[in-house]
């Protein structure tokens, strides 16, 4: 038995991990935390995890279960660790996932600090992913756990967690994670909360209406540039490198006869490339800044390794660089690869989450029109 | 749960007392006290027996009295009311609004939220440290009009701040402004328990008052409204209370009010007495810990005997807040805002004040015991909190008041 405070976004995961953790026989706290500060009338009802109905369910479903129950303002730190990084990335001309943000610096550095400081034991959440210490499912906190994708594979949140360090990953439990959605709604069917059959939220949380490109907008303002073929011809402006990321087809107003993908974007010159999609061709990407579950991947070791939140992992080599950093060889080139997006290696039986980061650098066709464009401005 | 449970929060509720259970029990069964028959008439008594006690407690005459469902309402009844009626008589121009930086939501609201509408220019009175008003800083503000500026058609101050527990010179206030004739709503929520309310003796025009902070039920309050004050109804209907609050007697809830008006008349100055006792003893008790310090005037008349608000220093709120509920004590560290996240205090902010603020208030069921062991526990973890040492599970690291 611990003391384990367990973060409730409202959503039912999070709720049934609550009730789940009270089975298992622990003193359960609930605490919701207040990460974006939209303005009510801008929240959009059942969008995102920062609207009151979010933290008004929150505290029911604690009621009902009968468990202490706080809301914690961290609205500072996530505009100050999520908010803001995620605005000048996109500025930079980057593509970031704000998720992985939110749970590295705020769920995991923040409230697992705080917690633990006040004599809490873990940190539960409702993601989808499992722990594992000696081949079993991890019930209590302790050291020895390695983290590994989901039951429910389709669910799998593994990918947005793979930042948390051995000691974190110690101070975790993730009840959910054994169980599929189905299963998860139907617990919380079966143990009375209200948030049962609410819809599960895939928005950016702090951009309700989900319309990320204007939110940018907002933020960062227009910098128009001009729109280039990989051979340097000038095809068309855009308003701003945060309106577009690599891979992207639509929505360029290019009066261009063949199809036209965004192949490379130079934020210092304001350039994007675009071009054939075999220009997309991805043979090695890399983290200068990686963060590993467990022990570090040796030098060469064959790895699964996946590119998006929601994309099926590819074969690929660890190709150890310097600094730290690590450069991953893959073994099938991959279309529509990103900077910024986050590059997080798995076993090679595609199960147990190494670790990675954010992409720095990846293979890109374009480097010398890019150079050739931002020199001629 | 820890086996001592201390409720230091009265200023939020106090529970209720006997004899007003008693009465709602009784009157929660009656009819439709606006009904002409005799069923009705039933009814009827009990709310205007209760309106007869509330005038003979708040120095006012019977008509002067609307109940309404707590003092947030009546708050906002006299704010957007008065000036509605002002801005009528004006042919719809502007008035002009003063009130204070350390008023309760209730009346800062709907004074924001007329003055965004461009129906009011408003003015703040910004408090002292000790969260006080001054009454010449209050006049310096109120215009008559002549300048062709806006007249000022209300001014509103309470009558103890619900944080700090300071006391205002309403009395002072009410006779400098009746003699310019501008109507003084005072928000007097906080003073019932342990302080005489009167419309006669403020020489105020209106006030707002709210059962469950004096003993009664919560959902019920009064808006005293001084009969020939201007006030147009927030909300329109069926006409009871003069038109200024349609909607259904809540037969139940105004008997009780009533009674627990009453009840806190007649016992206010046995337990004003004892409760500066117990503050006074809560006070020094918490003084002793390093890092501590009592907020609000030093002179005890100008302070409501049931406040003691400190100021923690190096001690973070959530923390303190998850520590008291650890050791079965309700106190209020921070007030909440709308999704329950503590929000930082206008009050704590207006005084000048720094540290984590931590509000205990007494009522008529504190006794010494409750605050010896608040004193006991606080001396625990208030250091305990500043080395950032835990403050749950303690049942198993070592008791702090029982742990949880």
């Amino acid at each position: 038995m611990a003391n384990v405070l367990v973060a409730m976004s409202g959503g039912v995961d999070s709720s049934v991990a609550a009730a789940l953790l009270l089975e298992q026989g622990h003193d359960v706290t609930g605490v919701h935390l207040r990460l974006a500060d939209v303005p009510d009338a801008q929240q959009v009802p059942g969008h995102g995890c920062c609207g009151l109905d979010d933290a008004q369910d929150a505290r029911r479903v604690a009621q009902v279960l009968g468990v202490p129950f706080y809301v914690w303002d961290m609205t500072e730190d996530f505009a100050r660790e999520v908010q803001a990084p995620f605005a000048s990335a996109y500025g930079a001309g980057t593509t970031p996932n704000p998720c992985i943000t939110c749970n590295e610096r705020v769920k995991y550095a923040a409230l697992i600090e705080r917690a633990l400081a006040l004599g809490f034991d873990a940190v539960a959440t409702g993601h989808h992913a499992r722990l594992e210490r000696a081949g079993s499912p991890v019930i209590g906190p302790g050291p020895g756990v390695r983290l590994l994708r989901a039951r429910d594979t389709a669910k799998d949140q593994s990918y947005v967690l793979h930042r948390a360090t051995p000691a974190q990953l110690a101070a975790t439990l993730l009840p959910v994670g054994e169980l599929t959605k189905d299963e998860v709604r139907s617990r919380a069917g079966s143990s009375g909360l209200r948030v049962a059959t609410k819809p599960d939220s895939y928005q950016v949380c702090f951009i309700p209406d989900g319309d990320t490109a204007g939110w940018l907008g907002q933020e960062l303002g227009e910098h128009p540039g001009p729109i280039v073929d990989l051979d340097g011809t000038e095809l068309g402006t855009h308003r701003g490198v945060w309106g577009v990321t690599v891979g992207q087809r639509r929505g360029l107003g290019l009066d261009h006869h063949e199809r036209r993908f965004v192949v490379d974007v130079d934020p210092a010159s304001a350039t994007v490339v675009v071009g054939p999609r075999s220009a997309l061709a991805c043979h090695w990407v890399e983290v200068a800044d990686p963060s590993w579950t467990g022990t570090v991947p040796a030098d060469g070791a064959e790895v699964r390794v996946q590119l998006r939140a929601h994309g099926a992992s590819l074969r690929a080599r660890i190709d150890g660089c310097a600094d730290g950093g690590v450069r991953l060889l893959l073994d099938e080139p991959a279309h529509g690869v990103a900077i910024g997006q986050s590059a997080v290696a798995y076993g090679p039986d595609d199960d147990v989450c190494l670790g990675g980061g954010p992409i720095s650098a990846a293979d890109r066709p374009s480097r010398l029109p890019v150079l050739s464009a931002s020199g001629a401005a | 749960m820890p086996a001592m449970q201390a409720d230091l929060d009265h200023a939020a509720t106090t529970p209720p007392r006997p004899e007003v259970l008693e009465v709602l029990e009784r009157w929660m069964r009656a009819g439709n006290a606006s009904a002409r028959h005799l069923v009705g008439q039933s009814a009827r008594r009990a709310v205007e027996h209760a309106r007869e006690q509330v005038a003979g407690v708040l120095g006012c005459g019977p008509h002067d009295v609307v109940f309404t469902s707590g003092g947030t309402e009546a708050d906002n009844l006299a704010v957007k009311g008065v000036v509605w009626a002002a801005r009528a008589e004006r042919g719809g121009a502007p008035v002009h609004v003063v009130t204070t930086a350390v008023e309760h939501a209730a009346v800062l609201e709907p004074a924001r939220w007329l003055a965004a509408r461009g129906e009011i220019e408003l003015e703040l009175v910004a408090p002292g440290p000790d969260g006080c008003v001054s009454v010449d800083d209050v006049l310096a503000l109120v215009r008559d009009g002549s300048d062709g500026r806006a007249p000022t058609a209300l001014v509103s101050v309470m009558g103890a701040n619900n944080e700090l527990g300071s006391v205002n010179d309403i009395a002072g206030l009410g006779s400098a402004l009746s003699e310019h004739a501008i109507p003084l709503h005072v928000d007097a929520v906080q003073c019932v328990a342990t302080l005489e309310v009167s419309l006669e003796a403020w020489s105020a025009d209106a006030l707002a008052i709210s059962a469950h902070k004096a003993g009664g039920p919560q959902g019920v309050g009064v808006a005293v409204m001084r009969r020939g004050l201007a006030v147009e109804p927030t909300a329109h209907g069926g006409g009871q209370d003069r038109g200024l609050r349609s909607g259904t007697f809540a037969v139940g809830l105004i008997a009780a009010c009533g009674e627990a008006m009453v009840r806190a008349a007649a016992e206010r100055a046995a337990v004003r007495d004892r409760l500066l006792v117990l503050s006074e003893r809560l006070a020094v008790g918490l003084e002793a810990i390093d890092g501590v310090e009592r907020s609000g005037p030093s002179d005890p008349e100008r302070r409501l005997a049931s406040h003691v608000h400190v100021m923690i220093d190096g001690v973070d709120g959530e923390a303190l807040a998850l520590g008291l509920d650890a050791a079965g004590i309700a106190a209020s560290a921070g007030s909440a805002c709308s999704s329950g996240a503590a929000s930082g205090s206008h009050v704590v902010t207006a005084c000048g004040l720094s540290g984590a603020p931590l509000r205990l208030s007494l009522g008529w069921t504190s006794s010494m015991a409750e605050v010896d062991h608040v004193v006991e526990v606080l001396e625990g973890l208030v250091p305990r909190l500043r080395e950032g040492g835990p403050v749950v599970g303690l049942d198993r690291l070592g008791p702090v008041g029982g742990g949880r």
